[in-house]
């Protein structure tokens, strides 16, 4: 009897592997996301989910190019003011509600007022919506903002369903509705998310999946292994650890791209008493402590090169780069006598970094670079929630942390080195640099654009209130049988094209 | 009896009073900011004086505890800070799957500590005992996380025989559900069963001296009616209540296994809601486990009742 139903068991197990249909597309994910409302929520993996579910005004390139995908062209006033915008015809969302400037209207409005918004900074500069023809909005600006269309790439440009969202409220995020490629079906907290395809998509030619399943697996080596056993399809952030391992598999595909944010270490430089301290003050200890370190060394011993060393808060893949700037080669003599300028032979620097193994480890190597050039490196372990708090409090003296990165450069830069800037944890002020980055923002000319973050890199690259380590990469593998994956900067898992082979 | 259950459910409201004074105090302990965690990277002021209005971020501890108390003893747990859900409900999804896991791994444990522990003590100092100490020692000094990663890539991925990880509920699909937890339910049971199969062995080491044991010997009962009938019954009082305690711990969920199966339990649940410092779930599920674990106690000294007969007769 035992044995009977042993067998059958094992039957079954076989079996199940064996049916799982052909057009059922299964993704791991490392985290579960939080809240399904765009303009509530803020998890990474929260995004990977909308890619699928929630269509945006606009689209980006892997160049980060803005292009079309709601919105089908647009046009800026002379004094980039006011923003027109013709949208696709024959859009429909999941519930039917027919997609149309009054639409575009209702979402930009729920942006800025739901109380419950986290979407309110980024369409602050909107004063106002006006539907200029049944497919046509006139976005008027307070003032000039060349970060809008990147914004409207990404969360604050997705448009829901304003029925849905009428109705539901601030609980939208429990059966969100969107005009996305698949439609909501069902989640289950900390276990999956399950998405069908929309017959009645605009661009459905292009989706060749029936179902999409987003399944939070946070361990990275149990992500690999639900790979290899097939019971997913493909998964997101590869450990760098397992890079050559996929690699070398002929049964799984390999993907990545340089992502848009960096991970660095932020030094105070005037947040409370604490940035009142010699390695906030002259900023040739940080020239010092930035040369000592080998960029490429860390990426090869912590990431197994699958990194990009870096030196500024875009990566050198970037249109953004200021090549004037290269990663600098280490240089252990200079540091010294850097240090020694400032009066020092050898300088104690308190550094947190967040207790988890990877930027710990980092961290150790950095420790050990920067002792050969006389910096005694202690490093604060901390849980993520206290780090964080310490550092908006100016309760540090340098702290390990990083950005995700943002589509326009402004995200990367603004709010971190303005006086005023609202995540500017170091308190670096400089009022040159100030205008710098306020002009950058209001001009829609990338050229100009790229001349003011250029010259503000000269002065930044000397003050270094933050020193730029690395940009770390999106690594994906996938099941061998799925083709047409092209990988993004910003991370995000688009599904036009991709299908079984 | 029903006297004695009631007033040990009479007893148990201080206690909860206690664990959620604890609960609610150690949390305020905690360095670092709900609101900057929940804000996001941004951390628009705006956004976090939404929160900490809306949380009740702002008002003082003893406020903050009587509002959660008044609310809680209404049948409202508070909302999730992180996914906006309610607590109730994020409870409600995960309990059935704790107390799925927490079952599995008990029989598992059962299966293979009590026998292994009535074996030992049967040949006691021969090759058997030793062979089952061993296993049973490397059952408690591998770490779950450990076995949990080598049982999915052998049987996993090299053999293709169960799922990797995931869950699924019993009532949607029993055969699923049941691949879904024999791993998980098997680390969590292997360290289990190394302590029972302890408890079992010295509980019937102390019971095979007893004189009645060689008087039934004497009389010429079969050595296995010995064992069974005259020594394992006898020797059963403790296992039950350390089984029963093994559960209640059970119940407050399996970080590790949770986390390598991925098996969407209190243990995650719990975890991530004290990274986020999302209180009220921190909270709801303390309060649960406790309320979870004060009733496995009781239960355990309600089965000795049953199976001590000198007890019943005391009472």
């Amino acid at each position: 009897m035992r044995k009977e139903f042993l067998a059958a068991l094992l039957l079954s197990a076989t079996t199940l592997v064996s049916t799982a249909h052909a057009a059922d597309l299964r993704i791991g994910l490392q985290d579960d996301a939080d809240v399904l409302d765009p303009d509530q929520s803020r998890t990474f993996v929260g995004r990977i989910v909308y890619t699928s579910l929630c269509d945006k005004l606009v689209d980006i390139t892997p160049d980060l190019e803005i292009i079309p995908q709601l919105a089908t062209g647009w046009s800026w006033s002379d004094d980039g003011r006011v923003l027109t915008m013709d949208l696709r015809e024959g859009v429909t969302f999941h519930d039917g509600t027919p997609f149309n400037a009054e639409a575009v209207k209702a979402n930009i409005e729920r942006s800025k007022n739901l109380p419950e918004s986290r979407r309110k900074s980024e369409v602050k500069s909107i004063e106002s919506v006006e539907v200029s023809g049944p497919l046509q909005v006139r976005i008027n600006l307070a003032a000039p903002d060349a970060t809008l269309l990147a914004q409207f790439a990404d969360r604050a440009g997705m448009m829901v369903s304003p029925a849905a969202a009428e109705a539901a409220g601030a609980d939208f995020g429990a059966n969100p509705v969107c005009s996305g490629p698949f439609k909501f079906v069902e989640r289950v907290q900390q276990d999956r998310i399950v998405l069908s395809k929309f017959d009645g998509y605009w661009n459905a030619g292009a989706i060749h999946f029936d179902t999409v399943t987003f399944l939070p697996i946070p361990d990275t080596t149990v992500r690999l292994a639900n790979l290899r056993s097939g019971d997913i399809d493909m998964l997101e952030r590869l450990a760098a650890t397992d890079v050559a391992s996929v690699k070398g598999d002929a049964n799984l595909g390999y993907a990545e791209a340089v992502s848009l944010g960096y991970q660095g270490i932020t030094v105070n430089i005037g947040n409370g008493e604490k940035g009142d301290n010699p390695f906030g003050n002259d900023a040739r200890l940080r020239q010092a402590f930035s040369l000592s370190l080998d960029r490429d060394a860390i990426n090869q011993v912590v990431f197994e090169g699958a990194f990009a060393p870096g030196n500024q808060p875009f990566p050198p893949t970037s249109p953004w780069y200021d090549k004037d700037h290269p990663v600098p080669a280490r240089d252990v003599e200079k540091a010294k006598a850097l240090l020694k300028e400032a009066g020092y032979d050898s300088f104690d620097v308190e550094v947190q970094v967040a207790n988890n193994p990877v930027q710990t480890q980092m961290m150790q190597v950095v420790q050990a670079m920067a002792a050969e050039a006389g910096f005694n490196v202690k490093l604060k372990s901390m849980e993520f929630a206290s780090l964080l708090a310490d550092q908006s409090a100016g309760n540090y003296q340098a702290s390990q942390v990083g950005w995700s990165g943002r589509v326009d450069p402004d995200g990367n830069i603004h709010q971190f080195m303005t006086c005023k800037g609202g995540i500017n944890d170091s308190k670096y002020c400089n009022p040159e640099v100030d205008a710098l980055l306020d002009a950058a923002r209001t001009s829609n000319e990338l050229a100009t654009r790229k001349a003011k973050y250029d010259e503000a890199r000269d002065i930044l690259n000397n003050d270094l209130p933050i020193i730029y380590l690395y940009h770390p990469t999106w690594i994906w593998a996938l099941s061998g049988k799925l083709e047409g994956f092209t990988p993004y900067p910003d991370g995000m898992i688009r599904l036009e094209n991709v299908k079984f082979n | 009896m029903l006297s004695y259950i009631a007033r040990r459910l009479v007893i148990a409201v201080p206690t909860l009073i206690l664990v959620s004074v604890f609960v609610f105090v150690l949390q305020k302990l905690l360095p670092g900011d709900p609101a900057l965690v929940l804000a996001g990277e941004e951390r628009d002021p705006e956004v976090l004086e939404f929160i900490r209005e809306k949380y009740r971020l702002n008002d003082p501890v003893i406020y903050q505890y009587f509002h959660w108390m008044k609310a809680m003893l209404q049948g409202d747990l508070g909302i999730s800070l992180r996914t906006q859900q309610p607590v109730a409900t994020l409870i409600a999804d995960k309990l059935p799957v704790t107390i799925q896991l927490a079952i599995m791994a008990m029989v598992i444990a059962f299966a293979i500590g009590i026998p292994a522990g009535i074996l030992s003590a049967v040949h006691k100092g021969t090759a058997v005992d030793y062979i089952a100490n061993f296993i049973a020692l490397s059952g408690l000094s591998i770490p779950n996380f450990w076995l949990g990663i080598m049982l999915i890539l052998l049987v996993s991925v090299q053999l293709g025989w169960l799922p990797a990880s995931g869950y699924e509920s019993p009532f949607t699909d029993p055969v699923k559900s049941l691949q879904t937890m024999i791993m998980p339910g098997f680390v969590l049971g292997t360290a289990l069963a190394a302590t029972l199969m302890r408890h079992t062995r010295s509980a019937m080491l102390g019971v095979m001296k007893a004189d009645y044991i060689r008087t039934a010997r004497a009389k010429g009962v079969l050595e296995n009616a010995v064992i069974i009938k005259h020594a394992f019954r006898n020797a059963l009082l403790p296992i039950v209540t350390l089984s029963a305690l093994l559960f209640g711990e059970l119940l407050a969920g399996a970080v590790l296994t949770e986390q390598i199966f991925t098996i969407p339990g209190f243990g995650k649940l719990i975890v991530d809601a004290v990274f986020t410092r999302d209180y009220a779930v921190v909270q709801g599920i303390v309060m649960c486990t406790a309320a979870g674990f004060i009733l496995m106690n009781l239960i355990a000294d309600v089965l000795y009742f049953l199976l001590n007969p000198r007890m019943r007769s005391s009472l």
